[in-house]
């Protein structure tokens, strides 16, 4: 259902595939830029693997969708929610098959164009055995899932409150800094270093990118996704917990 | 002409009353700007806690273009920044109510909103700008102070005229919104890095096509004496207003040729 919902919009899904690829060569000259500055290896990435790590980001930036998605607050907030708990399925897993649905469609009509644009332009810098792309392919469907946990719990914000966006942005800032997306990880000052393993954000975004880019190999790599998964496994059951305190909450006027 | 911009201030101000109503929703809000603000720091800050200097900048000047890219963004954006929910009222008609009134429908549509909670993203800038600017070694004659303010107001008239370019390609885009993204958040990121860290054809297109070297990379180089990449000679900083009035143009001219594309809603 996520998947033929979203690839209706055939005109939009090009634009935003447009937009992530111009975003793709700014970072891409950005990061070569200060790799070059630094004296042509920074924190083990090269100028190719670099500009690969900022294409990558952009491929994977909708099919992860970072910035994320409020519509179960909105149904919290007018009471439609009702609708879905008198549903026979679980709600926290239907809205998860959507979310992956979104995903498969997003995968390649907006992950392709900037990694295309990225091997025309810069170079990518990827792996040639099989391996790291099987593995990357189960991490960024692991990362979907991690982001799609933390939203949710985001989402569940609204039982509680009645105006979510500061909570939101919070999320969303955190979340854009922590998860790799406007700089790798591996940038970070030890202070930041040390906030960003200590969150689940690292697990959306940057190990996706790392493992498909060989970036962890072997053994690391299982570590990365076996990271990815325990963080999965305690943001879902929180959700799953904290969705039947605020269900229990919940006031629905009317009928 | 107070007669005639009477109505502009009414609807302005009607709508800067209902932001101030909710108090600490709006509070919320401004803090929510400035964190985003922060945000885009934060990449300056950790490319900085790794090298020294980046495009012949050093933190201190690189802090000093963000400041200003960001003050020009953010003023663009309280002002005008709404008017990339153009595809919004072409979708549900509203358009055609603006159509109706006796006043320009791009003015009725600039005073139809003020975001004034994006100030809280101006206000981080210019923080930045404060301490940057103490940072920095500036000779300050008249003509360098006279160019920081040039800047400043260019560089907002320039991100609003990219917010007007991008609202008037949505008459024939509407579902493809993001396709104007690229140009106007997209400038915005280019104009926070030096253009001497581009290729060619991209410093081209942020300098001459989409303008946005000029809203802060161009008239760093010349408050602080520096030499300009291949192409983006220092006197180019003095040019920033000509750069706004041009592409000024191309925004009113795409707007009126999207308004004479548009059918209406059928409403």
């Amino acid at each position: 259902m996520g998947f033929r919902r979203w690839s209706t919009y055939r005109l939009a899904a090009a634009a935003g595939a447009f937009t992530n690829t111009v975003f793709g060569l700014i970072k891409a000259s950005i990061t070569m830029a200060a790799i070059g500055a630094a004296g042509g290896t920074l924190a083990g990435y090269h100028a190719a693997s670099g500009a690969t790590y900022a294409w990558m980001v952009q491929a994977l930036v909708a099919p992860l969708n970072l910035f994320g998605w409020a519509d179960l607050a909105e149904r919290i907030r007018t009471g439609d929610v009702a609708v879905a708990l008198a549903r026979p399925v679980d709600p926290q897993f239907a809205y998860l098959a959507a979310d992956l649905g979104r995903a498969a469609y997003s995968l390649i009509p907006r992950g392709a164009p900037p990694l295309l644009a990225g091997a025309l332009v810069t170079g990518l810098a990827l792996p040639l055995e099989p391996l790291p792309y099987m593995l990357g392919l189960l991490s960024v469907v692991v990362g979907v899932c991690v982001s799609f946990a933390g939203w949710w719990l985001v989402n569940l914000a609204a039982f509680w409150l009645l105006d979510l966006r500061g909570p939101r942005t919070l999320y969303m800032v955190a979340c854009q800094v922590l998860s790799g997306l406007i700089i790798p990880v591996h940038w970070f000052p030890d202070w930041l270093g040390v906030l960003a393993a200590w969150s689940p954000f690292p697990s959306m975004l940057q190990a996706p990118v790392d493992v498909i880019t060989a970036r962890v190999e072997g053994l690391a790599a299982l570590q990365t996704v076996g990271v990815q998964l325990a963080w999965l496994f305690g943001l879902l059951l929180s959700g799953r917990l904290l969705f039947r305190l605020g269900a229990r909450r919940l006031v629905v006027q009317g009928g | 002409m107070g007669e005639r911009t009477r109505a502009y201030r009414v609807l302005v101000g009607s709508r800067l009353r209902s932001q101030l109503a909710y108090r600490r929703s709006f509070a919320m809000d401004l803090l929510g700007s400035g964190a985003i603000g922060l945000l885009e720091f934060a990449e300056v800050y950790v490319i900085f806690a790794n090298i020294d200097v980046l495009g012949e900048l050093d933190f201190a000047a690189a802090a000093l273009l963000f400041a200003l890219a960001n003050i020009g963004f953010s003023l663009a954006d309280t002002v005008i920044g709404h008017v990339d929910q153009l595809p919004t009222y072409l979708r549900q008609g509203t358009l055609d109510a603006f159509l109706l009134r006796p006043l320009p429908v791009l003015a009725q549509l600039v005073t139809s909103d003020v975001s004034l909670r994006r100030l809280g993203r101006t206000a981080l800038a210019g923080a930045i700008l404060v301490v940057s600017l103490l940072m920095n070694d500036i000779d300050w004659t008249a003509a360098h102070v006279a160019l920081l303010v040039i800047a400043v107001l260019s560089g907002t008239a320039i991100f609003a005229a990219l917010f007007v370019c991008a609202a008037a390609v949505q008459f024939w885009l509407v579902e493809g919104a993001e396709f104007a993204n690229a140009f106007t958040y997209g400038g915005a990121y280019a104009a926070q890095y030096p253009a001497s860290i581009f290729s060619v054809p991209m410093r081209v297109l942020f300098t001459f096509v989409v303008p946005s070297a000029f809203t802060a990379y161009l008239p760093v180089l010349v408050l602080l004496d520096l030499e300009g990449p291949a192409g983006l000679p220092q006197w180019l900083g003095w040019c920033t207003p000509l750069a706004a009035v041009g592409i000024w143009a191309v925004a009113l001219g795409g707007w009126r040729a999207g308004l004479r594309h548009y059918t209406g809603a059928g409403s």
